[in-house]
């Protein structure tokens, strides 16, 4: 139990600047995700907070503590790590045991705290194997009952389910949720899978570029995104971009219908639609239909509208051809602003 | 072709290269062990275990192993944790501590001798110094422990990098989030070394034990350079059979109770280091 205060920190490996001036409060008991592109400083952040990373600037204070200078075992953490790390050459039962065996734990305390954790994430069966004869997904199991076993304050974990196949994955990602919310520890989880993010995270941190886009609930930062690059990267097709020119009294044209827009504002703008908040309307946007993907659920068409690609989610039962000119109009209050000069939203 | 045929196909030309060149005189020499013109005996392997040297040359290739080996593993164990711990100029002390490898064993035993004998470079140092009044002789019957000395050194300097660059390309092996785990469960530098690099060298640390206690039952050239007969070893006792007394038959004796004691020594070694299956990384 502990909160988590990451103050300024800013990372230098030589010249690049991996990290720039992050700040972020992960209030105890809370399931943070840092969710971001490969290569955007994602796995530095974590190892700086657990400490096989020394920040070049900033601070980090854990449970009202600060703990920079703190090596890692004395941080109240353990971590799970993305290629696992499970000691190939001790049992199932000693790698779990692994961090309570060097506390000095006695015997019966690590035998106690091992199975109780080894039945936690269902591997009381394999605790005599080694780690060379387990599935991937057993070996993820037995990462996190090495982690949970130390009883943390806090739990970091570096993309740990980037290595399964989509069907465990998602069994783990439910499975992972449930025993650590049982747990009461404060969870920090890596990932580069905006579905992971989405549906495991209290909160989601989106990083790009080495800092810290926005930090919000997953519905707001998929509502809500706070600038472009989010919501470019969130949703899956993303959002859709069109050029807004102002016409006064906050209307703005868009591809030459207009729109009650961010009333301050009167220099262009991006307007910006997820997929599936636009509907078939008499009134909407003329869109040549150019490819029709069946999804199953429903029917992704991407057309070309005002000369950019447009991407559009409808019902499945709706027949389109390529070629087609679809009437496309926007859910009014799904309508997002972004400054282009800034990127950032604008309301 | 059959590629299940394929491997062997490909290894056969070797193994013919083999069985011409070793297995044949190995049959050759253990035919000369065993008999004694007529028929089969084991009179050579009497004669040469009866004669009044056999156990002092048993009792000194096992202590030179046993005083060089383990010092030559923790030595090598140390340096090769070091030169991984290096960013900068790791190859050029790699190169530096693997001369003495490229030197032949006669030639490094001369080295050391010059340094020791009478009118060697220690002598003359220590003169220099004033710590001596005359150069003493170092290596003669009357110090049997600096004789020991002096071929432990010689044998350490020689040897060492062999197991040096063995364990350094076993460490670096080892991933390094094996470490980072350590470190976040709790593990100080000297568990990690205990509980990490030492179980996981396994295999490594096999083969560098097993080539090197081989080595070491075969010492000759440096042993004869430094102690001459002050302390005669089994590979010496088979040269002189051999080459002095023109015993053929018991020097072929000692160089099979040799392998024996080789391959007896490289299964203890191979059991005692095996990994469990399962367990590799
Ligand atoms: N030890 C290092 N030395 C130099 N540059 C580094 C080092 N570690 C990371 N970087 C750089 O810092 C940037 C961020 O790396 P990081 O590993 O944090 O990315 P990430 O977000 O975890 O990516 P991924 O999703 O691929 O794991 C990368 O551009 C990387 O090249
Ligand atoms: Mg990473």
């Amino acid at each position: 139990m502990a909160v988590i205060e990451i103050k300024n920190v800013a990372k230098r490996f030589g010249e690049y600047q991996a990290l720039h001036d992050i700040n972020l409060t992960i209030a105890d008991q809370e399931f943070m995700v840092l969710l971001g592109a490969s290569g955007c400083g994602k796995s530095t952040l974590l190892r700086i907070i657990c400490g096989l990373e020394t920040a070049t600037e900033g601070e980090i204070w854990i449970g009202g503590k600060r703990v920079d200078h703190l090596a890692p075992k004395d941080r109240g953490i353990s971590m799970v790590f993305q290629n696992y790390a499970v000691f190939p050459h001790l049992t199932v039962f000693e790698n779990i045991g692994f961090g309570l065996r060097m506390q000095k734990m006695s015997n019966d305390d690590v035998k106690r705290r091992v199975e109780r954790t080894a039945g936690l994430m269902h591997i009381e069966q394999l605790l005599t194997r080694y780690s060379g004869e387990l599935s991937g997904g057993q070996r993820q199991r037995v990462a996190v009952a090495r982690a949970l076993a130390m009883e943390p304050d806090v739990i970091l974990m570096d993309e740990p389910l980037s290595n399964l196949d989509a069907l465990l994955r998602m069994e783990m990602r439910a499975e992972l949720k449930g025993v650590l919310a049982e747990s009461n520890t404060t969870a920090i989880y890596v990932t580069h899978d905006q579905v992971e993010a989405m549906s495991m995270a209290d909160r989601i941190s989106v990083m790009h570029e080495g800092k810290i886009v926005q930090a919000a609930s997953p519905i707001e930062v998929y509502r809500n995104p706070a600038a472009e690059f989010v919501a470019g990267f969130i949703g899956n097709p993303p959002m859709n971009f069109l050029e807004a020119t102002p016409q006064g009294g906050g209307k703005f044209s868009v591809a030459g219908h207009s729109f009650d827009g961010p009333s301050a504002a009167n220099s262009n703008l991006q307007f910006a639609i997820r997929p599936e908040d636009m509907t078939l309307a008499e009134n909407g946007f003329p869109a040549v239909a150019k490819v029709v993907e069946p999804l199953g659920a429903h029917l992704l068409v991407t057309c070309e509208l005002d000369g950019k690609l447009f991407r559009a989610i409808l019902d499945s039962e709706m027949q389109v051809k390529p070629g087609e000119t679809l009437k496309l109009a926007p859910v009014k209050d799904r309508i997002r602003w972004f400054d282009p000069e800034t990127t950032l939203a604008v309301a | 072709m059959n590629p299940r045929l394929l491997p062997y196909v490909l290894i056969l030309p070797v193994t013919l290269f083999l069985c011409l060149f070793f297995l044949y005189p190995f049959v050759l020499v253990a035919q000369q062990a065993f008999s004694n013109g007529s028929g089969f005996t084991m009179s050579n392997f009497r004669d040469v275990t009866e004669h009044w040297k056999f156990p002092i040359s048993l009792k000194n290739t096992f202590l030179l192993a046993l005083a060089v080996v383990p010092i030559q593993l923790a030595l090598s164990l140390l340096m090769a944790t070091m030169v991984t711990k290096m960013k900068k100029g790791r190859d050029l002390i790699l190169y530096v501590w693997t001369i003495p490898l490229g030197i032949s064993d006669l030639a490094a035993g001369i080295i050391w001798l010059a340094i020791f004998e009478q009118s060697g470079f220690l002598n003359s140092m220590m003169g220099g110094l004033g710590l001596i009044d005359s150069p003493t002789n170092f290596l003669s019957y009357t110090s049997p422990v600096m004789v020991f000395v002096a071929i432990m050194l010689a044998e350490i300097w020689r040897a060492t990098a062999i197991m040096l660059v063995i364990l350094v390309a076993g460490i670096g092996l080892i991933p390094k989030e094996y470490y980072e785990a350590g470190e976040v469960f709790g593990a100080t530098p000297w568990q990690r070394f205990l509980k990490i690099t030492l179980p996981m060298l396994r295999p490594s640390l096999q083969t560098a034990l097993v080539l090197r206690v081989i080595l070491a039952f075969e010492v000759f050239a440096v042993v004869q350079a430094l102690g001459g007969t002050l302390f005669p070893v089994l590979m010496g006792e088979t040269y002189a059979y051999q080459f002095e007394l023109l015993n053929g038959g018991a020097a072929a004796a000692i160089a099979l109770i040799i392998l024996a004691i080789s391959i007896t020594f490289t299964l203890i070694i191979m059991r005692a280091l095996r990994v469990p299956k399962g367990a590799t990384i």
